[in-house]
């Protein structure tokens, strides 16, 4: 049944499908680009903000972050952020108790929706924090997601 | 000293004389009833019965119920937060009676003496003939947790056994949990071959980890008598994190509350006139479902192992009614829920959680000569070839204590598994789950190895033996202790706490993760953080656990039981508990 057909999907279009959307020039994923280094290190997450986005000042609302309330694997942790702003032009993803918080940071071309979907690694639980950049400055939204260390279920 | 089934007779004759009682949606007005507790009317045109956690448990057992359930923040003195005298205080209850026995702990021994002992798939037939008889178009629907854990059966057979009983009994839609620990291949298996057909296998919240498709149907619309009943499933939330991921590697969970929404919209503008649920979700968790999706009419749940008499009505978003149930455990019980549905809305309802009393109860006969004839054969396990019936009978001990599980903290049977990992494989400290599984033996019977399985039988059986620092123990009983008590029901993960050996401790479940636990001590010593102490324990979530000492914990409690052949529980390891006074989920043992 339906099983069959996605692992096909996996072995054939997976890596496609990434390669699709960063050459439309959808997502520009900053990591690739040299300058940004200084963003992806230790850091509080005012300093890192700073770097990543030029402001730590951001005002609650807007954002919306989708996450599970407990992560099943803290390596592959699915984040979806969505905003319902005009003219958003970056969004920035960070897990508040990481060492090195800044997990991605997106560039949005001209009219696109700003929505975003993910995986994060996190070590400890944590809130997860999405900041989106437009014109009239700084919006977040978080979420806390935990880790725990499982076991002695049900 | 059981009774015969006329002596048991006369006992209810007697009982029932006293104003022996059963529980309902209107407590206050419970009729006394005749020395049937099985005659129960039909109250409405849509019966919907309900068995769950039964636990892959086809032979009648005994089954204590707790006598500590606390709840806490919201949930204090809510059920299912109710124990003991509170419980029959709320639900109207008399006490000593045959309801009494069944929802609570007390006089337990005196009175599993006295009544006997509790389900089987023989005994649960024959009631879900009667009710079916009574009720044409009833669904029968099973919460899942069918094939194990706590079953040798179960595990010898990859859950063939429970599936080939759930075919018999006529399960018409299921959701799951434990299923899922004997691997993503092996549910397909039966789902494609098996049930194709005869039983729908629902959970709208099981999806691939990577692309996000359903795994399974989100739910079935089935037909009864004219009406159009949607059945969703959800599956246990916390699957992969409760249990072993790498058992269903590519499968996500979740409580995803958005896409039950929107399952329950999808499912009405399919054309369905009543909407139910059947959830492992674990009752505190389904309540608070219930208060942020609207359109479902029941909530049938499972998971917790709770024993709820009656169903809990909850205001959903839109100002709807949703009843919640939960239904026990260990085919313990059968819910049998009646909604009176006219003129497009249901008008009325009612609920019985039945207890399958063997002794009250013909054994149906062609299920009990299933259970015989599958026991008597012979399986290989693990590469070695033996008769099912003769190893599960062997007599290896017997105890003078009573030997039960079920309660937030450690049970005597969990002392007695903490004990035999401290001695076999010499360790300072053992730790052993608190699943909610387990059956109980009553003092002076034989502890026989099938009792052992019944408290560790599942996929994952190595026993490990680490050192650990005093603050990673005090870690991980603050970790377990969260998801058992965090005052957001969607955090819990419907487990007890962890048991342990030779550690004391000080719990306070009404503070805030970090701050709960205290006074670790070990042999009247403070614990301390820096050093490190050598931990037994079993039933690790990891693909290969470390410190794996090769050995099974059921061959571990095995051997110590035949070493020790007379087994009394002199010291039951509970925590000192704090801030938790008066509160109606703590009763005397």
């Amino acid at each position: 049944m339906n099983s069959k057909r996605r692992v096909l999907l996996k072995g054939t279009l997976a890596a496609g499908t990434v390669g699709v959307a960063v050459g439309a020039g959808v997502l520009t994923p900053r990591n690739v680009l040299a300058e940004a280094r200084e963003a992806f290190q230790e850091g509080s997450m005012d300093e890192i903000l700073k770097s990543a986005l030029g402001s730590d000042h951001h005002e609650a609302g807007h954002v919306r972050v989708e996450a599970p309330n407990i992560a099943e694997n803290g390596a592959v942790v699915p984040v979806s952020v969505e905003s319902d702003l005009d003219g958003v032009t970056e969004i920035a993803i960070l897990a508040a108790a990481n060492s090195t918080p800044l997990t991605s940071r997106y560039e949005l071309g001209e009219g696109t929706r700003p929505k975003i979907s993910t995986r994060i690694k996190m070590g400890e639980t944590s809130d997860v924090v999405a900041v989106v950049k437009n014109g009239d400055g700084l919006y977040s939204g978080r979420k806390e997601v935990k880790v725990t260390v499982g076991g002695c279920g049900g | 000293m059981n009774l015969t089934r006329r002596e048991f007779l006369q006992v209810l004759a007697a009982a029932g004389a006293a104003g022996f009682t059963l529980p309902g949606t209107r407590p206050a007005r419970a009729a006394r009833i005749p020395t049937d507790p099985y005659e129960v009317p039909p109250g409405g045109n849509i019966s919907l019965l309900h068995f769950t956690d039964c636990h892959g448990q086809l032979l009648p057992l005994y089954f204590r119920e707790p006598h500590v359930n606390l709840g806490v923040g919201g949930m204090r003195g809510r059920p299912p937060h109710l124990v003991g005298e509170h419980l029959l205080r709320h639900y109207g209850i008399d006490h000593p009676s045959l309801h009494a026995h069944a929802y609570t702990h007390l006089d337990y021994t005196r009175l599993a003496e006295t009544y006997g002992r509790v389900g089987g798939f023989a005994h649960l037939a024959t009631l879900v003939k009667r009710m079916r008889e009574q009720r044409p178009g009833a669904l029968l629907l099973d919460g899942g947790d069918t094939w194990g854990g706590g079953s040798a059966t179960g595990l010898w057979t990859r859950g063939q056994d429970m599936v080939d009983a759930q075919l018999r009994l006529g399960v018409d839609v299921m959701t799951g949990h434990w299923e899922y620990t004997f691997g993503a291949d092996r549910v397909q298996e039966v789902v494609e071959n098996d049930y194709a057909g005869r039983i729908d296998f629902v959970a709208q919240n099981v999806t691939d980890a990577d692309w996000g498709d359903r795994i399974f149907r989100p739910y079935v619309i089935r037909e009864v008598n004219g009406v159009q009943v949607a059945v969703i499933g959800q599956s246990f939330p916390y699957t992969p994190i409760a249990n072993p991921r790498h058992l269903i590697p590519q499968w996500s969970f979740g409580i995803r509350d958005g896409e039950m929404q929107e399952t329950v919209r999808k499912a009405r503008h399919e054309g369905a006139e009543v909407v139910v649920l059947l959830s492992h979700n674990g009752m505190d968790v389904d309540i608070e479902l219930a208060r942020r999706v609207d359109g479902i009419d029941a909530i049938l749940g499972g998971h917790t192992h709770d024993a709820v008499p009656a169903p809990l009505p909850v205001k959903t978003p839109s100002g709807g009614t949703c009843l919640v149930t939960n239904g026990g455990s260990n085919g313990k019980f059968l819910g049998v829920l009646d909604l009176d549905f006219r003129d497009g809305a249901i008008r009325g309802y009612q609920y019985r959680l039945l207890p399958v009393f063997s002794e009250l109860i013909d054994p149906d006969r062609e299920m009990a000569a299933y259970i015989r004839e599958m026991r008597q054969q012979q399986v290989t396990f693990e590469g070695e070839t033996f008769p099912m019936e003769e190893r599960l009978g062997e007599e290896l001990a017997v105890s003078e204590d009573l030997l039960y599980r079920r309660g937030n903290f450690n049970g005597t049977f969990d002392q007695l598994i903490c004990d035999a990992l401290m001695e076999q494989v010499d360790a300072e400290i053992a730790f052993s789950p608190g699943f909610r599984w387990g059956t109980t033996v009553l003092p002076g019977m034989p502890i026989t190895f099938e009792h052992v399985m019944d408290h560790t039988a599942l996929t994952y059986p190595a026993v490990t033996r680490n050192e650990m620092s005093g603050r990673r123990i005090h870690q991980i009983l603050e970790d377990v202790a969260d998801n058992l008590f965090n005052k957001d029901p969607f955090y819990q993960q419907g487990g007890d706490m962890v048991r342990v050996g030779g550690l004391r401790y000080s719990i306070d479940p009404t503070r805030e993760m970090g701050e709960r636990i205290t006074d670790l001590e070990l042999n009247g010593k403070p614990l301390e953080p820096q050093r490190n102490y050598v931990v037994a324990g079993w039933a690790s979530v990891q693909e290969r656990p470390a410190g794996d000492t090769g050995r099974r914990i059921w061959d571990v409690v095995a051997d110590y039981l035949r070493d020790h052949r007379n087994v009394a529980i002199r010291h039951l390891n509970q925590p000192r508990l704090k801030g938790v006074a008066g509160n109606p989920g703590l009763g005397e043992a």
